[in-house]
């Protein structure tokens, strides 16, 4: 299916240029120069605000190896985002499965937008809402032992567990959304097809459905996990003294200690890192699909 | 190998009857073919069969034994789609491996297995290769060698040609057939090409808005349609309507038509008159009336279409346009306008029950 496409975008480039323009222009100005001089504070001493003494260092660099709490936190961050990630794959690829291959018509559509509700809903209400759901005495708890007959105690809140809930809940959107597409152009013949030749429906999923929806898994993998490494909301409102992460302390250099250096510096080491997980998994997660 | 049978079989669609009280029984071992206009439920009798839906009511039965309760991957049958259904994440030779490969056979064997597959519809090199690399004949190997390497009780094909242009699904047919004699499964082959379910089958059943109108023989259901339908379904007819004599019927204008063959149907009660195109001859003399040319009608050619090998001449006889085909023998050409003379025996005539 790649080729196909890498032979159609190949041609045609050159009379797409006009149209393509008006997105670079846009690309520079909003990505572009900000990223730049971003790169340029994280060389400094200083910000160069109110006529303040700066200079050139490294150091910025340098902190982050001097110093393990950073590293620490670093891979606390990328365990947190590749679980994030993994749940994401666990609840999301069902869910997309059953929108693609099981539901029809008008309960199809009901169902998509109950999936896509909570990207349209504010980040801070969709945590808040956690934090109500989550906390001793809140909702669950309340519910839970509505219903059970022995007293238990519900306090997900401050902890890792409730880090989780939030995260997969503000990012499983985009693996229903990537699978979903995927699942919805496999052709139900395919599905026949393997059943025909003696497969039951877990080897049909397992050796036709899963390769054909690679695409969509690892695109969605990609959009969860890069942004869960460097989350910090949901880590600092759901996770409390549990919820220091890389993401926080990025924050923190940037909005409470006023360090905008050391912040952007450690943001593009955590860009460096993560950029090289993707291209070591790219080829292997190539090969799977 | 086994026959199928399907009896009584119904399968409704909301209010829409797909298949209404369908029995047939397929052979041990022939080439059926299942004929019918689109939306008749010939794609719906072999998802039946395949086990990919489920009759509201009736049995069907593969090799005797009824399947009601046996699951797709169960029953032991090849089936080829029309857009082939090749997986796009596997070569052709994985493809063809599928089958045995979900069932665990030794990896030796289904190399062997694969090869002898592939070597059967001549695509013996290509293992190597995507499906989106090949042509549309070679998809349509791929997926029939697929079909066929797990040894199934029955291949199901439904318009396996559908999708190739005139030139290569003669070719395909000729192989096709070929194969199925090779190896001589039961084969249900769905089509809506009469041509190519007069050449390839041994048996054909023509449905019609769920209902098996008729089935037998190819020559038996050219020669000897039992209804409008099937005879101008199956090849060309001309019909003739009017009042059954007890051997053939009256037309309002007084003609009388002789018929040797056809349903018996009580005189006086209204009936219809078949007859193939080429069948009639064509005149301008008087009449050549004898003993084996019992109908002869009196016309008026309206149009000819030459055809290379033969004409299609258009006669009008009382209002109706009778159909007459020719082998063009360089002789005579007969002018539209021209007053003739049409002739044909009553065994070339069916009688069929209004
Ligand atoms: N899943 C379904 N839901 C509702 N109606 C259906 C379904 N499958 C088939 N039908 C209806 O049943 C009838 C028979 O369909 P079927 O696909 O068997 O026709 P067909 O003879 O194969 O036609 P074609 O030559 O066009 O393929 C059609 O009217 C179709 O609309
Ligand atoms: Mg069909």
């Amino acid at each position: 299916m790649g080729d196909q496409l890498a032979t159609g975008s190949r041609r045609g480039l050159k009379p797409a240029l006009p149209l393509l323009l008006p997105a670079y222009l846009w690309l520079t100005v909003a990505i572009f120069l900000p990223l730049s001089a971003m790169v340029f504070f994280s060389f400094m001493t200083d910000l160069p605000l109110a006529g303040k003494e700066w200079a050139f260092t490294l150091g910025n660099y340098a902190a982050f190896f001097s110093q393990s709490l950073y590293s620490t936190l670093l891979l606390a961050s990328l365990r947190l985002g590749l679980e994030v990630t993994l749940w994401c794959v666990v609840v999301g690829y069902p869910a997309a499965y059953v929108l693609a291959k099981v539901l029809k018509g008008r309960s199809r559509e009901a169902i998509f937008l109950l999936v896509i509700l909570p990207f349209w809903s504010n980040g801070l209400v969709r945590i808040f809402s956690w934090a109500m759901v989550l906390r001793e005495g809140g909702i669950l708890d309340t519910a839970l032992n509505a219903v059970l007959p022995f007293k238990i105690n519900i306090d997900l809140m401050y902890s890792y567990p409730a880090v989780i809930i939030g995260l997969v809940h503000s990012y499983v959107p985009y693996m229903v959304l990537t699978c979903y597409l995927t699942l919805q152009a496999i052709d139900d013949s395919l599905l026949e097809a393997g059943r025909s030749l003696g497969a039951s429906r877990l080897q049909v999923l397992k050796r036709v459905i899963i390769p054909l929806s690679m695409p969509g898994l690892i695109a969605g993998a990609a959009l969860i996990f890069v942004p869960v490494v460097g989350s910090f909301m949901e880590p600092r409102i759901l996770g409390g003294r549990t919820g220091t992460f890389y993401g926080t302390v990025i924050e923190d250099q940037f909005v409470a200690v006023f360090n905008w250096p050391l912040g952007a510096a450690l943001s593009f080491i955590l860009l460096a890192v993560v950029l090289i997980i993707l291209a070591l998994a790219a080829p292997v997660l190539r090969r799977a699909g | 190998m086994a026959g199928v049978q399907v009896a009584n079989v119904s399968r409704s669609f909301g209010a829409h009857k797909a298949l209404d009280d369908v029995s047939i029984d397929f052979p041990d071992g022939g080439f059926y073919a299942l004929l019918g206009p689109s939306g008749s439920g010939k794609t719906t009798l072999l998802r039946q069969i395949a086990g990919f839906d489920f009759p509201d009511t009736g049995r069907i039965a593969i090799g005797g034994e009824s399947v009601e309760r046996v699951p797709v991957e169960k029953r032991r049958i090849g089936m080829v789609f029309q857009n082939y259904a090749l997986f796009p994440n596997m070569s052709v030779a994985e493809n063809v491996a599928f089958g045995l490969s979900v069932r665990g056979e030794p990896k030796a064997t289904i190399a062997a297995e694969v090869q002898r597959a592939l070597d059967l519809v001549q695509l013996g090199k290509l293992g190597g290769r995507r499906p989106h690399q090949l042509s549309g004949g070679q998809r349509q190997r791929v997926a029939l060698a697929r079909a066929i390497v797990t040894k199934p009780r029955v291949l199901l094909l439904d318009e396996p040609l559908g999708a190739l242009d005139k030139a290569l699904r003669v070719d395909m047919q000729i192989e096709l057939k070929r194969i199925q004699r090779e190896i001589g499964i039961t084969t249900i082959f769905v089509t809506h090409d009469q041509e190519e379910a007069l050449t390839m089958s041994d048996r054909i059943g023509i449905l019609r808005d769920g209902r098996l109108v008729q089935e037998g023989p190819p020559e038996e259901i050219y020669d000897r349609p039992q209804s409008e339908f099937a005879a101008t379904f199956l090849g060309d007819a001309n019909i003739f309507r009017g009042d059954a004599t007890g051997n053939g019927i009256r037309l309002p204008d007084g003609t009388a038509i002789a018929a040797a063959s056809g349903a018996s149907v009580a005189v006086g009660t209204k009936a219809s008159c078949a007859v193939r195109p080429e069948r009639i001859r064509i005149s301008t003399g008087a009449a050549t009336a004898g003993a084996d040319i019992a109908n002869v009608l009196k016309g008026r050619v309206s149009k000819r279409i030459f055809a290379g090998n033969n004409s299609t001449y258009f006669v009008d006889h009382d209002g109706q346009t009778l159909k007459v085909i020719v082998q063009n023998s360089g002789a005579e050409r007969l002018a539209e306008g021209q007053p003739v003379v049409l002739s044909w025996s009553s065994e070339s005539t069916v009688l069929i029950a209004a």
